[in-house]
């Protein structure tokens, strides 16, 4: 009893501060820093700091988990702009991933590059690619660019088998895995490092994709996902806006790849399969589709939920591939439930409690 | 010129099994707008029902039967249970309804039957006929597929075009509220024509596994090669689609052949690809109207 009624305050108080936050108030830190941009990249220092220092008393393992969500943090972010703000829809951003990764692989083995240049150059790669890939998309509806990358999907990792010399076929390719600058002490562990580098590179993505939602281009967006006619009537030209998109959302996802490439030290055909096209799918929905805290939900899901399946299959000697499969099965029934009967995923469903304990819930709902 | 001869020969035989899965597709198509996504997976689900009958000592053609019924069952309860419901939320809800059944049903088939390849009986022989010393290409299992699915096109012909039963069908499809004023029970055709995909999706997971074996992901290509070619055909066309399969089924034979059978797979993206910048409203479609 009292352990509930002190965290029911706890989530009051805080509800409260946010709302004074939001009403801008005195203490309001959109009234000490009126720029957006500013404001966002003041808050995205504290968090790498607090992170950063946070992470040195964080096990290895627990780093190494942490560095896995970032990957997926990215891709379904990639795949929240194109779905949630656009809404053209793709299964396969696995691919996408993959593009990234095999560019990541390729530069760190052919180049003396620092890391920091060739995620960058690995995301510029993908959305270049994205892009003509997106002249396609922006042409076709619903359904048919479902296939269309459905097959991209199917595709792709084929193309690495068949091309052994540069791709490193089934194998595929080994990757160094970074090894920490020396200023940061002995201490600090490779996982370690890996962790600090995802949430940069996350903060990163996340300012950039809150400023390009906020601006002109992510108002282009959301009228051509509500209405093609309408944007088209406004002077939006639907399929410009519509290839952007598509890039930008490729260039994630490239991103994330680079990043699951660094995290795994390995890029090979059968990380990339048509499965991991729908889990992306599968953690987009479940984390809540075109919000940006859905994206960190929906990847939690992707890394945790399978390795919960692996402890529970041995808890009970179960065989190991059916751990796989068990957390399939649970993205998938967990993708119908959460379409049918709660739209927003995890996102929408915390947005409706914390609604719901302020007593603006209505408000809130309809604004989603 | 032989080896010209036999890739032809297995992909008009593979073509055949993709028109079953792309016919599955067109049927759903036409009477609910959605592109069934887990039309292969439903197909690979009733595959593992008919494997595990006959691992039970059940006759090949008697479990081939029971998992055509149990598919008919399935596709029943999807349509009733989800699609319906999704159908009342944006386009996009219905894929990925779609989809989710899909990942569901695999990941199910590698709880229950395992994840690793398995063999499925294929009752005739996958090896060639021989008359007189020459190889005429073609094995028994061949004719069987041929045989096959010349019954299914045909009764499935026969229930569209010359039953009560089917015009009701195609009414629905065409004019649903029309048909509901006429008292045509608009719901019920679309759950027995998702019901009849699924059938015809039973067939072609059995006759497919054979040769791609049965694994939880095996229809995974399939079911990109049907869709491939149910878009040559328009989406609603069930000819359109057989062409179509036939097509798809020849070109990545002898890009399998001559190319390397790793590039199958981007071959069929490139097709499809092409197909829908050229023409989108498929070669065979007799809608002018653009869909896509």
């Amino acid at each position: 009893m009292g352990v509930e009624e002190i965290d029911l305050k706890a989530e009051e108080t805080k509800v409260k501060k946010e709302t004074l936050i939001e009403g801008g108030s005195k203490l309001s830190l959109k009234r000490l820093i009126p720029v957006p941009i500013l404001r966002n990249l003041l808050l995205a220092i504290v968090a790498v700091v607090i992170f950063f220092f946070l992470s040195g008393h964080l096990s290895a393992y627990r780093n190494y988990q942490l560095s896995q969500v970032g990957p997926y943090v990215l891709a379904i972010l990639g795949l929240s702009v194109l779905i949630g703000q656009n809404g053209q829809i793709s299964i396969g951003h696995g691919a996408l991933m993959a593009i990234g990764a095999w560019s990541l692989a390729l530069l760190q083995i052919h180049t003396k590059l620092p890391l920091g240049v060739i995620l960058l150059l690995a995301t510029l790669i993908t959305t270049a690619i994205g892009g003509v890939l997106g002249l396609v998309a922006a042409r076709l509806r619903g359904p048919y660019l479902a296939g269309a990358t459905l097959a991209l999907a199917l595709g792709v990792p084929d193309i690495a088998t068949r091309y052994r010399s540069l791709f490193g076929g089934y194998q595929g390719l080994q990757i160094n895995p970074p090894s920490p600058p020396a200023f940061l002490g002995a201490n600090f562990t490779p996982q370690q490092y890996l962790a600090v580098i995802d949430v940069i590179v996350i903060v990163i993505a996340f300012i950039f994709v809150a400023n390009l939602v906020n601006s002109r281009i992510g108002r282009d967006m959301r009228a051509v996902r509500d209405d093609e006619i309408a944007a088209r009537l406004a002077g939006i030209s639907v399929q410009r806006t519509q290839v952007f998109t598509f890039a930008i959302s490729s260039g994630l996802a490239g991103l994330g790849g680079g990043l699951l490439a660094l995290v795994a030290s390995n890029v090979s055909p059968g990380a990339f399969s048509v499965t991991l096209s729908i889990s992306l799918l599968s953690g987009l929905v479940i984390g809540g589709i075109g919000t940006m805290a859905g994206a960190l939900w929906g990847a939690a899901v992707m890394v945790y939920v399978p390795q919960w399946a692996t402890t529970l299959t041995e808890k009970f000697n179960m065989n190991q591939g059916i751990a796989a499969n068990i957390a399939l099965a649970i993205y998938g029934i967990l993708l119908i439930v959460i379409v049918l009967a709660a739209p927003g995923g995890i996102q929408g469903i915390l947005m409706r409690l914390k609604g719901l304990i302020s007593g603006r819930g209505r408000q809130r709902a309809t604004k989603g | 010129m032989t080896k010209l001869i036999t890739l032809l020969l297995i992909g008009a035989s593979n073509g055949l099994i993709y028109a079953v899965v792309a016919i599955g597709l067109v049927l759903i198509w036409r009477s609910t707008r959605v592109v069934n996504f887990a039309q292969a997976a439903m197909a690979m689900f009733s595959t593992y029902i008919a494997a595990s009958l006959i691992d039970r000592k059940v006759p090949y053609f008697l479990a081939f039967i029971l998992a055509i019924v149990f598919a008919f069952i399935m596709g029943s309860v999807i349509e009733r249970t989800l699609m319906r419901q999704a159908a009342k939320g944006t386009p996009i809800s219905s894929v990925i309804v779609a989809v989710g059944v899909l990942i569901t049903l695999e990941a199910l088939a590698g709880v229950i039957w395992g994840a690793n390849l398995r063999n499925f009986p294929s009752h005739f022989s996958l090896v060639e006929i021989k008359t007189g010393g020459v190889k005429l290409g073609i094995s028994p299992f061949d004719i069987y597929i041929f045989v096959a699915v010349l019954v299914l096109l045909l009764a499935l012909v026969y229930l569209f075009q010359y039953t009560k039963l089917g015009m009701m069908m195609r009414a629905s499809a065409f004019a649903p509220e029309v048909s509901r004023l006429l008292g045509i029970r608009v719901g019920r055709m679309l759950t027995l024509g998702w019901a009849l995909a699924s059938a015809a999706g039973a067939v072609a997971g059995m006759l497919a596994a054979p040769r791609v074996f049965l694994f939880p992901n095996n229809m995974d290509a399939v079911l990109v090669f049907a869709f491939t070619a149910a878009i040559i055909g328009g989406l609603d066309s069930p000819v359109g689609a057989l062409i179509g399969a036939l097509v798809m089924g020849i070109s990545l034979s002898l890009i399998g052949g001559y190319l390397g059978s790793d590039l199958e797979n981007p071959g069929a993206f490139v097709i499809l690809v092409v197909v829908l910048m050229a023409r989108p409203q498929g070669i065979f479609s007799s809608i002018a109207e653009r869909r896509v």
